[in-house]
């Protein structure tokens, strides 16, 4: 047998031996590369779609003049085209108009064709049909994939939802240019008349002449935009939208390493164990002339090879289930923030050499610190038996993991890095790593206090562990960090969850909802149906509310302007913190967000400018309300001074609130006999309402559940596999007390007893960690990324019913364990020894 | 008040004739000036057509021409917008460089209004952005500029309106509604300058506007048709057209030719002839032009040679179109007998107005 296939076989043999093991880490590390994989995958397809869209709908355009979805005047138009650099100006109304019957609402641009044409080569490619019927009034032209998805085809009638009147359009061809983005197109007079928007605009495209300098022409002409308007380049969108979704993406991305984390770990308790049982083997190969360097290569190389093969797996894994999730769900894993949007995965290869090596490299990274240990023993006494626990005793390290814990508590306190809760990432991790390194030592001090109590067998059982704490060391390292994780994210999930139910039914006083259309802005309730509703029999009260998106600052998605009755009626939202009253002479009240204050630094007292109606209002923050429902921010201002700044009158949604004696199901149907089109209304009752926004939540929160799922499940591997390991280790042991005369079923009760001890211990620590780390994630993380605030709330059911599952989970799978141990193969096991 | 009302919507053409319907040309109407220079938007369709002869300060002969339409589509007219797009421009600017090889060409396209595009009424004014024709002193400017090139031009006007048809009544097929009002402006003396290739011309020369307008000109059968427009040597002018149905033979024609001495012949169908002497067929379309020809006008045969054979333009991105209009001598036997422009339509496909 040469060196070398004495080596091959010494590599593998062990990995082959221990299949089930070698499986489980496969397994953990498979599970993490998969999760961030398809992570990545779906938020790229996303990104790419959406940034295809915009680069399909703004073409060859340099510069784009952007409005408020409200629109600015169409005067601004020709002032634009007749600018010397500017070659074309294309006029755009743009409206996400909402189709009865139909969740998503359609995003339809209105259009001159002329101009267009020149902007957008998608317009003047391919045969879409008859260049003249775009110039009918009653005819719409629809997208290859708004075609497909709305079942439509050439000459059949598409309904669209204005007020709530249905408008029928018919389709006069579908562009074939453009297959994967859902829009229509029409042109843009129809668009203004139909959409009832008479001369506004809420877009110009611009292609300038050769030569000239778009950033300067930008520059020169935002000085003379109206408030609200933007001038930048097309893709500035892209960019929006990037970071409209960034916070959320890089949580997601944090989760998916937290399970790469835990698999590590979990490939670090394996070896470190496995290492332990091969000490005999490895201090062989030393004195056979391996040297340490070599020892070391070679057991990296191991953990390389598991981890190459999880990572391998995760990389199949993520891509399949990227590829599920879109064809399933779209591209939206749950932020709702590419609606509409269908892509397929497509090989990302950065992310995919990135994953790959973060999955091998956590497999190394795990190994490292055994491997580093077991070429530091001397050869001698590690051929002998009985040394192990000498080996773990270096595990155990005290200062620097308090180092650790108190550099993570540090960073707790750094503010957001351009928006993201980078340094809470930091403390997080920080704090993981220095619980982890402290845990062989914590196991010491918690099973020297724990009473020697109870029958013999579970006497011996804490004996053995105070004996030789280090093994159950470090199984417990991989049951603590599984458990903080999954304990800290229930914990921050609940908190979120009982705030938000909290907030609802605070922001739903009334008894009946009533909503034209949301998430579209062609559907609305005119002056005469809020009459019609506010004097129905039965309503005692009805408050009507506009809800605008503005831009405010062009670095920023819109943020929500909200208008209704607030002072007169009482119905100022409940502050956080202090109310600023109004001095004389100071501009109207303003209430806004939480997020809004966060965002745009806005306190009480301040005056703040916002584009209202062409022109810039001025209001006094009076206060700051806590909003779940807009992330992007949102002011509340009174309605009739919105009326008065733009003078729209209409209302997007109708809060009633009942006569006494009247029930919420005959007002509703007073309202659908009497108000035109009150099929196309949505009528809700708070409760309703609550629940919905519920289930919403949970599914925003699906994929944290998800990894949740998988932080338990690597938990528990972790949990399995070490004490299968320790109870392998330990056939010697178990062997001499047969002789000794302990039967098998002490032998199982000793080994209950430890896996009891330890997963309380584990159990203990975890929650303890868990707790810290969930107020890491509401205070820190979810602050900086998402600017909510919420309270702690601590789901103590769900938290008992966790550690009662996890300690029957830890004995079962202690006693499994043991089950090999007292196979009857004492004899053998004892011999082993000599 | 109310009477002053009434009165405007007497006037007011759209009014007149009803939602949505376009008028008639009429036999008898006489043409009256300076109105007539000007835009007719209640008719369906209507042009303003400058071709000419340049010649740049070194010698180097050029083709110009620069054609502003005018199409009301009757789609939208009750639309309420500002953008409703009740009246149509379009534009073609060429320039046939012999040194070039090809026609260089460029068109324009869009709905009147904001300023931005328009034709007036009273008098020649149209433009879409910055091309433009108009009417000054006792002349025209043009205004183009092309991806290509740029131009510059004054047109003079050295003699009297020429009526075309029957005092501007021009029948177009044997229906008697088949028909629009044409009049000519030829021997339009050219000054300006020319910029192509990165160089700028100084150039002069001799050009012809055309300016007609209709609402049904052509029959249903009818597929294209051929025209001339040539500035005589002599200070004559001839203008001659056929209109061909589908089995390419002519089936209507007509023609005017102003003698030197001022006196008008208008031509009857039978006294107009095209035949064709040579072709060519674009690379680009596959169509095939006769871009010679001989044409038979009363007594006066002209032979007529391109100055250049490619010059087709490819106008399907405004109006819909591929047609050829190009630069052209006319030879009466040996001696060169005057200059002007020969253009083909309905050669690729059936034209519609």
């Amino acid at each position: 047998m040469s060196r070398h296939a004495v080596r091959r076989s010494l590599l593998l043999a062990p990995l082959a031996q221990h299949k089930g093991r070698l499986a489980l880490s496969v397994l953990a590390i498979a599970l993490g590369v998969a999760l961030g994989y398809a992570v990545q995958l779906i938020n790229q397809a996303a990104i790419n779609e959406f940034a295809a869209a915009v680069q399909t709908l703004s073409g060859e355009a340099d510069l784009a003049v952007r409005g408020s979805r409200a629109g600015f005047d169409e005067s601004l138009y020709p002032r634009i085209a007749r600018l010397p650099e500017v070659a074309v100006a294309s006029p755009v109304l743009e409206v996400e108009a909402r189709l009865p019957g139909r969740r998503e609402p359609l995003r339809i641009l209105g259009l001159d064709l002329f101009r267009a044409a020149r902007i957008q080569p998608f317009l003047s490619a391919g045969d879409w049909g008859e260049r003249l019927d775009f110039l009918r009034p009653d005819r719409i032209f629809l997208s290859a994939a708004a075609s497909e998805s709305l079942g439509l085809k050439k000459g059949d009638a598409l309904s669209v939802q204005v007020g709530l009147r249905v408008r029928s359009l018919q389709v006069a061809g579908v562009l074939g240019e453009a297959r994967r983005q859902r829009f229509a197109i029409i042109d843009i007079g129809a668009a203004q008349v139909i959409f009832q928007r008479p001369g506004l605009l809420n877009r110009i495209d611009l292609r300038l002449r050769p030569g000239a300098d778009a950033e300067r022409l930008a520059e020169r002409l935002r000085a003379e935009m109206p408030p609200g308007t933007l001038i930048e380049r097309p893709d500035a969108d892209i960019e929006r939208s990037g970071a409209l979704s960034r916070a959320y993406r890089v949580n997601l991305n944090v989760l998916a390493l937290v399970a790469l984390f835990t698999g590590g770990l979990l490939v670090f308790s394996a070896q470190a164990l496995a290492v332990v049982r091969r000490r005999a083997q490895l201090a062989l190969l030393r004195v056979l002339g391996m040297t340490r360097r070599e020892l070391v290569a070679m057991l990296l190389a191991e953990a390389a090879i598991v981890g190459a093969m999880g990572a391998l797996a995760g990389i199949a894994l993520g891509h399949a289930g990227a590829a599920f999730v879109l064809q399933r769900f779209g591209a939206e894993l749950g932020g709702g923030y590419f609606r509409g949007l269908a892509p397929s995965p497509v090989l990302d290869w950065p992310a995919l050499a990135l994953f790959l090596s973060l999955g091998i490299l956590a497999a190394v990274l795990g190994s490292l610190a055994p491997a580093l240990e077991a070429a530091g023993a001397v050869p001698a006494p590690a051929l002998k038996a009985g040394d192990e626990e000498r080996a773990l005793r270096r595990l155990q390290p005290v200062r620097p993991g308090i180092a650790v814990l108190l550099a993570g508590a540090a960073l707790t306190q750094a503010g957001p890095v351009s928006g993201l809760p980078l340094f809470g990432y930091g403390a997080i991790a920080l704090l993981l790593i220095g619980t982890v390194m402290l845990m062989p030592r914590i196991a010491v001090l918690g099973f020297r206090v724990a009473p020697l109590l109870g029958p013999v067998p579970a006497r011996i059982g804490l004996a053995q562990l105070r004996g030789a704490p280090g093994q159950a060391g470090v199984s417990l390292a991989a049951i603590v960090a599984s458990v903080s994780l999954m304990v800290s994210m229930a914990i921050m999930v609940a908190s979120f969850r009982q705030s938000l139910d909290e907030w609802l039914e605070r922001v739903l006083p009334a008894d009946l909802y009533v909503r034209a259309g949301p998430g579209s802005d062609t559907a609305f309730l005119s002056p005469a149906d809020q009459q019609t509703i506010a004097t129905l029999p039965g309503v005692r009260r009805a408050e009507f509310l506009r809800s605008q998106r503005l831009l405010v600052a062009p670095d920023r998605p819109p943020l929500t302007l909200l208008a209704r009755a607030v002072e007169a009626e009482g119905r100022v939202p409940p502050l956080l913190g202090s109310a600023h009253a109004l001095k004389a002479g100071e501009p109207p009240a303003a209430w806004v967000s939480e997020v809004a204050s966060d965002l745009y630094g806005w306190r009480p007292g301040a005056v703040i400018e916002i584009p209202l109606g062409g022109r810039r209002a001025r209001f006094t923050v009076a206060g700051i309300w806590r909003d779940y429902a807009r992330q992007q921010g949102a002011v509340l201002i009174e309605r009739y001074e919105y009326l008065r700044h733009t003078g729209d009158a209409y209302a997007d949604d109708a809060a009633l609130w009942l006569a006494p004696g009247a029930d919420a199901a005959s007002v509703t149907s007073e309202i659908q006999a009497r108000v035109a089109g009150a099929a196309n209304l949505e009528i809700a009752g708070p409760g309703e309402i609550r629940e919905v926004s519920l289930k919403i939540f949970d599914r925003t929160f699906a994929v944290t559940y998800a990894l949740e799922a998988v932080a338990v499940v690597i938990g528990l591997f972790g949990l399995s596999s070490s004490f299968g390991a320790l109870v392998l280790s330990r056939r010697r042991e178990f062997g001499v007390l047969r002789h000794l005369g302990m039967t098998r079923r002490q032998i199982g009760s000793m080994l209950a007893a430890q896996g009891l001890l330890v997963s309380a211990l584990g159990l203990a620590v975890g929650l303890t960690l868990g707790w810290v780390i969930s107020l890491v994630l509401i205070h820190v993380v979810n602050r900086h990324s998402f600017h909510w605030g919420m309270e702690l709330h601590l789901p103590w059911r769900l938290l008992a019913e966790f550690v009662a599952v996890m300690l029957v989970l830890a004995t079962f799978t202690a006693i499994a364990s043991g089950r090999q141990a007292m196979s009857g193969e004492a004899v053998r096991a004892v011999k082993e020894d000599w | 008040m109310k009477s002053a009302l009434a009165l405007a919507l007497a006037l007011c053409p759209v009014f007149v004739h009803g939602q949505g319907e376009y008028p008639r040309v009429r036999q008898g109407l006489a043409l009256q000036f300076p109105r007539d220079h000007g835009s007719h938007p209640q008719f369906r369709s209507e042009w303003w057509y400058i071709t000419g002869w340049l010649t740049a300060a070194g010698g180097k002969e050029l083709g110009v021409q620069i054609t502003f339409f005018r199409n009301r589509p009757r789609l939208a007219e009750d639309v309420a917008s500002r953008f409703a797009p009740r009246q149509l421009l379009f534009a073609h600017a060429a320039l046939a460089d012999p040194s070039a090889g090809k026609l260089l060409h460029d068109q324009r396209a869009a709905r009147a209004g904001f300023g931005l595009a328009q034709a007036q009424e009273g008098r020649t004014e149209v433009a879409i952005e910055d091309w433009s024709l108009k009417q000054i002193d006792s002349g025209y400017a043009a205004e183009v500029a092309a991806r290509d090139f740029r131009y510059s031009l004054r047109f003079e006007a050295k003699q009297a309106v020429l009526l075309q048809g029957e005092r501007g009544f021009s029948r177009k097929g044997p229906d008697p509604a088949q028909a629009s009002y044409y009049y000519s402006l030829p021997h339009l003396a050219v000054t300006g300058s020319v910029a192509v290739g990165g160089r700028e011309l100084e150039v002069s020369g001799e050009a012809w506007l055309d300016h007609e307008w209709s609402s049904e000109a052509l029959a249903e059968d009818s597929v294209g048709w051929d025209w001339i427009g040539i500035n005589l040597a002599d200070g004559g002018a001839l203008m001659a057209f056929r209109v061909r149905s589908g089995d390419g033979s002519g089936f209507w024609a007509g023609g005017t030719l102003r003698g030197a001495d001022g006196r008008v012949r208008t031509f009857k169908p039978g006294e107009v002839r095209f035949e064709p002497l040579s072709r060519w067929r674009s690379p680009r379309t596959g169509t095939e032009y006769p871009v010679s020809v001989r044409v038979q006008a009363g007594a006066l045969t002209l032979e007529i040679e391109p100055l250049m054979e490619d010059q087709e333009l490819d106008a399907r991105a405004s109006t819909g179109t591929v047609y050829w209009e190009g630069a052209v001598r006319a030879r009466a036997g040996e001696k060169e007998a005057g200059r002007g422009y020969l253009e083909l339509t309905g050669y690729w496909k059936p034209l519609k107005l």
